[in-house]
């Protein structure tokens, strides 16, 4: 890893763990609402353990945090403070800030897993029947789906009107996106448009990687795929450093 | 610091004697927006910094000096003109931007830093970032700018004058050929003041060329070598400090209260120049006039801070240049 790099990344870090709202986001909530409803058995799920269903919908909804609304946030606030544009004059160049950020929300994402798995295991979830690469990959086609976004809002948006867009959206997809409230719940119009999101593809893939309970996980994969290429198009194409 | 206190800069690599000028900027254009909606910022500009030297670029609010820099920086793109900054195009080759990104220092007019990150933090970044050109330990730039005692209080608790010593210091973590400073005094301390002179002072004795954009017109006055003044998107006057005030011959008058010009004879209001009220200029004055001036303001009682004749201040000559706008 060469120097720039290395500094920009540590400065990442440093800035995030001093931010206790990223944390609260990022570990805090997944592992409250892992806990809560794992404890609770109160979500509307047909499968006959409720870990089945709530396991894969929590790691996506960590992924989601993670990848668009924290670094989205982070991001909007950057460009406010003008950082971008201060790194704009030195040798770091944006390869390495994008590669920077990318390592940052990976580090984030491992410590999520490091947490949210051992801790369902507890609740009794039984992950035997777990495809473990097909999840990575899961979280891997997700999370650049979901950087994506959040940096396509983040890049044109003011510092104050992107915090509220991040945290607005991160409701609709948690309610809409299939990881607490099963698809088949929503009202029929919802759900027809629920699958098509990127949380809805993000949670179905990982449920059919992780318990084998998809409800279309083949469509899904394409959809989730299609998010992971338009969205980061998107934000390339719009995006303002200042 | 150095032995005997003072601050100073430690880069020892100098400027190319083959490179005088450190900045050359010809007819250089900058329009933002389209069609009936675009505004030219910048029209036609040309000047030149050279090395060793601290070149003070001043102007009002939107006369086009932050844009200006901002294309010698790399920060915008120009419409049309050239800039060559250390010899290389900003907006050139990655090679050419690569190279000015390792040999440029850069201080914003605001901002720049993550309000949470501590100042001990953010040289360290920078130097990391720099880590092939850096020779100052993040230790020694917070010291050199005098915030040893702060390195661990955030960004967003220290004072006006403590964020732009902050900035200053990650302008210099590159070793700079050429620095670009956009209003560095403002809201510091008289303290704060005399470590940045300094640290200027240091910087141009290696051969290093500073490009200085402020309001503070004394500041200028007192640490630039040369001046280029900017009004309305067109470089009005450039030169040594020296010849564009001795350009303006001028006898500089100020009162406690406004003169009553109409009581006086029109042999001397007539030649009188209102600057502000209580402000007044004469541009050359025949002589006598300044003696019958005199006598006037004693026989009348009128109270005087300062009657004095001969090479301009800057902000005579600003003023005069800028239709009073500062």
């Amino acid at each position: 890893m060469s120097g720039p790099l290395r500094a920009q990344l540590g400065a990442e870090l440093r800035i995030l763990m001093r931010n206790g709202e990223q944390l609260l986001l990022t570990i805090i909530i997944p592992v409250l609402v892992l806990v809560f409803f794992g404890l609770t058995d109160v979500l509307p799920s047909d499968l006959d353990d409720h870990m089945d269903f709530l396991t894969p919908g929590v790691v996506a909804l960590a992924i989601m945090s993670t990848s668009m609304v924290s670094l989205g946030i982070a991001t909007g606030f950057e460009r406010n403070y003008k950082v971008l544009k201060r790194l704009g004059v030195t040798p770091l160049g944006r390869p390495r800030w994008l590669a920077a950020k990318t390592l940052t929300v990976m580090v984030v994402e491992v410590v999520q897993l490091a947490l949210l798995v051992p801790i369902a295991l507890s609740l009794d979830w039984n992950a035997d029947d777990a495809r473990w690469l097909l999840a990575l990959g899961a979280v891997g086609t997700g999370t650049i789906a979901f950087a994506g976004l959040g940096l396509f809002i983040a890049g044109r948006l003011r510092a104050e009107v992107n915090l509220a867009a991040q945290n607005g959206l991160y409701i609709v997809l948690l309610l809409l996106g299939g990881m607490v409230v099963p698809f088949d719940e929503l009202p029929r119009g919802l759900e027809a448009v629920a699958q098509y999101l990127p949380s809805g593809a993000l949670a179905d893939v990982l449920r059919d990687a992780l318990v084998g309970a998809g409800s279309q996980p083949d469509t899904s994969w394409i959809v989730l795929g299609a998010w992971a290429l338009a969205a980061p198009v998107a934000a390339a194409l719009t995006f303002r450093w200042e | 610091m150095t032995t005997d206190d003072t601050p100073s800069f430690r880069g020892t690599r100098l400027v190319s004697k083959d490179i005088e000028n450190v900045v050359e900027v010809d007819g250089l254009v900058v329009r933002y927006g389209r069609g009936d909606r675009a505004v030219t910022a910048v029209d036609g500009v040309s000047f030149t910094a050279r090395a060793g030297q601290v070149t003070a670029v001043l102007g009002p609010n939107g006369a086009g000096k932050t844009s200006t820099i901002e294309v010698c920086e790399g920060l915008r793109r120009r419409t049309t003109g050239n800039v060559r900054v250390l010899g290389l195009d900003p907006a050139g080759s990655r090679s050419d931007r690569a190279a000015l990104h390792r040999r440029v220092g850069v201080m914003l007019q605001e901002g720049g830093i993550y309000p949470s990150a501590r100042p001990i933090d953010t040289v360290r970044q920078y130097c990391g970032i720099h880590s092939d050109s850096a020779t100052s330990s993040p230790d020694e730039l917070l010291e050199l700018v005098g915030l040893t005692e702060h390195r661990r209080t955030p960004w967003r608790r220290l004072s006006g004058g403590e964020k732009q010593r902050l900035s200053l210091a990650l302008a210099l973590t590159s070793r700079p050929d050429v620095v670009f400073l956009d209003e560095p005094t403002s809201g510091v301390d008289v303290n704060g003041r005399d470590t940045i002179r300094s640290i200027i002072r240091s910087l141009i004795d290696r051969g290093c060329g500073v490009i200085l954009a402020t309001h503070e017109l004394d500041e200028a006055e007192r640490i630039a070598d040369r001046v280029v003044i900017f009004d309305r998107g067109k470089v009005l006057v450039e030169g040594t400090l020296d010849n564009v005030r001795k350009a303006r011959q001028a006898v500089r008058l100020r009162t406690i209260r406004p003169l009553p010009q109409a009581d006086m004879p029109a042999s001397i209001s007539d030649w009188l120049h209102e600057v502000e009220p209580g402000h007044y200029t004469i541009d050359d004055a025949p002589q006598g006039l300044v003696a019958a001036l005199a006598v006037w303001l004693s026989e009348h009682g009128i109270e005087v801070i300062e009657l004095r004749a001969g090479v301009a201040s800057l902000e005579d000559v600003f003023k005069k240049l800028t239709g009073g706008e500062s």
